[in-house]
């Protein structure tokens, strides 16, 4: 399927989902659908850096609650609608994923990940000791009663602000799953694989490593900035806590390692897999199960299946069956 | 703020982070083997410290052991704990080549699971100990010397010189050593480069034992303290060169001073970012630490 | 040695902490030549490859390729520039297949450069060439896992061939390898050399060396000690005593 057919199947394919919350759910499960993409979009960023170049990013909370915390910080400067603030948001995870990059891609991927480890703390003081956007204490973000454009139009379609975020959300799901794929089936996707499967003979075959990196882990930033804007208007309420909970850490990594790290479906299938999990845990026993659960899934698919389940996939011979059928046309065609 | 006070602050937080420094080592001396010697991130060692922690915790409240006592009970267990973490990694990884992804997403992993399954067993609240001198202090003009920091500050330089003797005078040690550098030699001397590096894991994992006594000993605990710890152990051993313990005593004293005087004069909010900073700018300007190689 | 000079290495001098692994060296490399460099395990061979290439950075000296001074370019500007390297321990793209394997330098190297770029098909026909050349492209599809090691010697000096170098520099290719496997190798190394492809070979094996080489290099304790005809160096009493007791 050529990338442009892609972008309209999944446009449509967002639309169908839309329109069968809005008309067949009653309006509580946007709540929960606007985790599942939000973990979609960071899952599926996350594997840009980590499962197509390799490199493991242990910040993912840093760069998220970056976007959220630019939202608070600029609503309290001058209102700005929604889709303006994700773009500022991502801007600014995306700035500071090139200059963490900078620092430390020179060295192993090690001290990389490390790094990112160290800047999600680091992160994570400046805003609890910067007053401005409310410190330790937390910050109220009120969701606006009026949209920027065609306030009567929206006001229908979206019956209430939950419904907005979920949209929007939808949006930005579509734009992460599009750039992973046509990433992944470029020129780009050739040299991060190179990079990932041996750095060094990559480098002496003409790829321009230090480039191609700093590329992966900003768009990678970015994204995770992009899904992190919204979120003070999801919450209603955001401290640094719960921005930067390290279970945004780990699910991202999650979901890519045992849904399948070389391909895009593999974040996606692993987010909304990982997703229902944590919810029949947190339901049945408490949410630390659920968390206990994902790392354990994580530890045995990293052991057992280091393909995760797209590879398994492979290796059974579905993407075969699947082919054979004609359907779904191109979600396991390994890459060309 | 006159001069007067400021000197004394000075140097009571010195004092106070030389104190905290010597415990850094005993927190670091681990990672310093895992990492520094047999090349293994294992991100995970600061759960190992907070399991030792309870440990400690579970033999002070069922039996009345002293923490440190319960850490030279606890060695046997944590050392076989670490042979085994060892083992698992050298057959799923090592022997694969996968080290660089998987590895790491494994001890991520590792570290989230032991720790969610301490606040399953525990929750959340804080716990401490009960031992003689943990009410003790001593105080010297502006220098004040809590007992329950100069047993551990005491205990751990032991710890660290035992096994820099143990590194350095021993065949084991010697080995030991030997692996990080060259392992063809090591073969070639009929030595079992994997069961060198199982010991060394273990050794590695069993001093976290010792780290997690220490721990209880000056604060109380709880499971989600050891993410704190992650940045801290790796800034240690990054300043101070991997594979160099005096230079990763140095570092580790270095940080201890830092973060105290930051904690006295900017308030105690500021201290993670510390050592996470210097871990930052230490990667960024020199990799290869103060004494690195 | 007259400025037409493909490769011109001058004092190249290279220390890990105390350790001196290279010091002083010099020597040229004419285009289309046939160079040997050999020298006894641990002489630094290895090093000076890497130095050349741009894995590491040499402390003193400079290295000029095609008129134009290199020191101090990451690796993937000098193989843009055209020296190419194979690697010692293969290292192919364990995930991609061979044909894929081959793609990256044309993605990265030949389409980096100036002049006209080559078009989807035809990078997919050069791959089949390449791999044609090796005698791999029946088996363009699989991944590198399942091939024998000559045949992953095979693969290093088709990916560093992609690059379309000026320079070859191939580093211990046959080390491991058969009798018939070396010929192998050698009339490959032979052949690309036939269309213009100046060629460096680091090697073990003297009689591929002796046979293929115009002239020979040769590196003891981080140093060059002789340089010039192959029958002549052999006989040098200095390069003697460095191969007694191999």
């Amino acid at each position: 399927m050529r990338q442009r057919t892609f972008w309209l199947v999944a446009a449509i394919a967002a639309i169908v989902v839309f329109a069968s919350f809005r008309l067949l759910l009653v309006p509580y499960w946007f709540q929960p659908g606007y985790k599942v993409l939000q973990f979609i979009v960071l899952a599926t960023a996350w594997n840009i850096l980590g499962g197509y170049t390799g490199y493991v990013n242990f910040g993912t909370a840093a760069f998220f609650a970056l976007g959220a915390y630019t939202t608070i910080a600029l609503n309290k400067i001058v209102p700005l609608p929604l889709p303006i603030l994700m773009l500022l948001g991502g801007a600014v995870s995306g700035i500071v994923g090139f200059g963490t990059g900078y620092l430390t891609l020179r060295l192993r991927g090690a001290f990389f990940s490390i790094a990112t480890l160290a800047l999600a703390v680091v992160a994570q003081t400046l805003i609890t000791n910067w007053e401005f956007v409310g410190g330790s204490r937390g910050a109220y973000a009120i969701r606006p009663a009026h949209y920027p454009i065609f306030d009567v139009y929206l006001h229908a379609l979206f019956l209430d602000y939950v419904q907005y975020l979920f949209f929007i959300m939808l949006v930005l799901a579509v734009i992460a799953i599009g750039v992973a794929r046509s990433v992944e089936r470029s020129r780009l996707g050739y040299g991060f694989a190179a990079i990932r499967d041996d750095e060094q003979a990559a480098e002496a075959a003409g790829v321009p490593t230090l480039r191609l990196k700093l590329l992966a882990t900003t768009v990678s930033g970015a994204l995770m900035g992009m899904a992190g804007a919204p979120l003070p208007y999801y919450l209603t309420y955001l401290e640094p806590a719960s921005g930067f909970d390290l279970a945004y850490a780990v699910n991202s990594i999650a979901a890519p390692l045992i849904g399948g790290l070389t391909t895009w479906s593999g974040p996606f299938i692993g987010a909304i897999l990982l997703t229902f999990l944590q919810e029949a845990a947190t339901v049945s026993f408490s949410s630390a199960y659920g968390v206990l659960i994902v790392g354990l899934l994580l530890m045995a698919f990293v052991v057992i299946a280091p393909n995760g389940l797209i590879g398994l996939a492979k290796r059974l011979g579905l993407d075969e069956a699947l082919a054979a059928i004609q359907w779904p046309p191109q979600v396991f065609r390994s890459r060309r | 703020m006159d001069f007067s006070t400021f000197l004394q602050l000075l140097i009571g937080a010195t004092a106070d982070g030389i104190l905290l420094g010597g415990f850094y080592a005993a927190v670091s001396v681990g990672v310093a083997i895992s990492f520094g010697m047999l090349d293994i991130v294992n991100i995970a060692h600061p759960a190992f410290i907070i399991l030792g922690a309870y440990a400690a915790f579970l033999a002070n409240r069922q039996l009345g052991l002293d923490p440190i006592a319960a850490a030279f009970v606890m060695l046997p267990v944590f050392f076989a704990l670490g042979a085994a973490v060892y083992q698992t990694y050298y057959l799923v990884f090592e022997r694969r080549g996968d080290e660089a992804l998987r590895g790491l997403a494994f001890f991520f992993g590792l570290l989230f699971v032991i720790e969610v399954s301490l606040i399953l067993m525990f929750g959340v609240d804080y716990r401490f100990v009960n031992a003689d001198y943990v009410n003790i202090v001593r105080d010297y003009g502006p220098i004040h010397l809590p007992l329950r920091t100069v047993v551990p500050f005491g205990v751990s330089v032991a710890l660290v010189t035992a096994l820099q003797l143990f590194l350095s005078r021993t065949f084991t040690g010697r080995a030991i050593m030997a692996v990080s550098q060259d392992r063809l030699a090591l073969q070639l001397m009929s030595v079992d480069p994997r069961r060198i590096k199982r010991i060394a894991f273990g050794i590695s994992i069993a001093t976290a034992a010792f780290a997690g006594a220490f721990l209880i000993i000056i604060q109380p605990v709880q499971p989600s303290m050891g993410r704190d710890y992650i940045g801290r152990i790796f800034a240690i051993c990054v300043l101070g060169g991997l594979g160099s313990f005096p230079g990763m005593v140095a570092a580790a004293i270095l940080l201890g001073v830092v973060e105290s005087i930051t904690s006295t004069f900017a308030g105690p909010s500021w201290s993670p970012a510390v050592s996470f900073g210097v871990l930052l700018l230490t990667l960024a300007l020199r990799p290869s630490g103060i004494m690195g190689r | 040695m007259t400025g037409q000079a493909l490769l011109d290495v001058t004092d190249l001098g290279k220390h890990f902490g105390g350790f001196t692994a290279l010091e002083g060296v010099t020597f040229a490399v004419r285009p289309g030549e046939r160079v040997g460099l050999i020298g006894p395990n641990g002489s630094g061979k290895s090093t000076l490859v890497n130095c050349l290439c741009g894995t590491l950075r040499n402390e003193t000296g400079s290295v000029r390729f095609d008129g134009q001074a290199v020191d101090g370019l990451p690796a993937h500007q000098r193989t843009r520039l055209g020296m190419a390297r194979s690697f010692q321990l293969p290292k192919p793209f364990g995930s991609l297949t061979l044909a894929e394997n081959v793609r990256i330098p044309l993605l990265y190297t030949v389409n980096a450069r100036r002049g006209p770029r080559l078009s989807p098909v035809e990078i997919g026909q050069r791959c089949t060439e390449l791999l044609q050349l090796v005698g791999l492209a029946a088996r363009e599809r699989q991944r590198p896992r399942d091939l024998t090691q000559v045949e992953m010697r095979k693969l290093e000096l088709a990916r560093a061939m992609a690059a379309e170098p000026k320079l070859l520099i191939a580093d211990e290719a046959m080390a491991g390898l058969s009798h018939s496997e070396v010929d192998d190798i050698l009339a490959l190394l032979t052949t690309l050399n036939g269309r213009g492809v100046t060629v460096i070979m680091i090697e073990h094996i003297m009689r591929a060396v002796m046979s293929f080489s115009e002239r020979l290099v040769v590196l003891v304790a981080g140093r060059k000690i002789a340089d010039g005809l192959p029958q002549e160096v052999t006989r040098n009493p200095d390069v003697v005593k460095a191969y007694i007791g191999e």
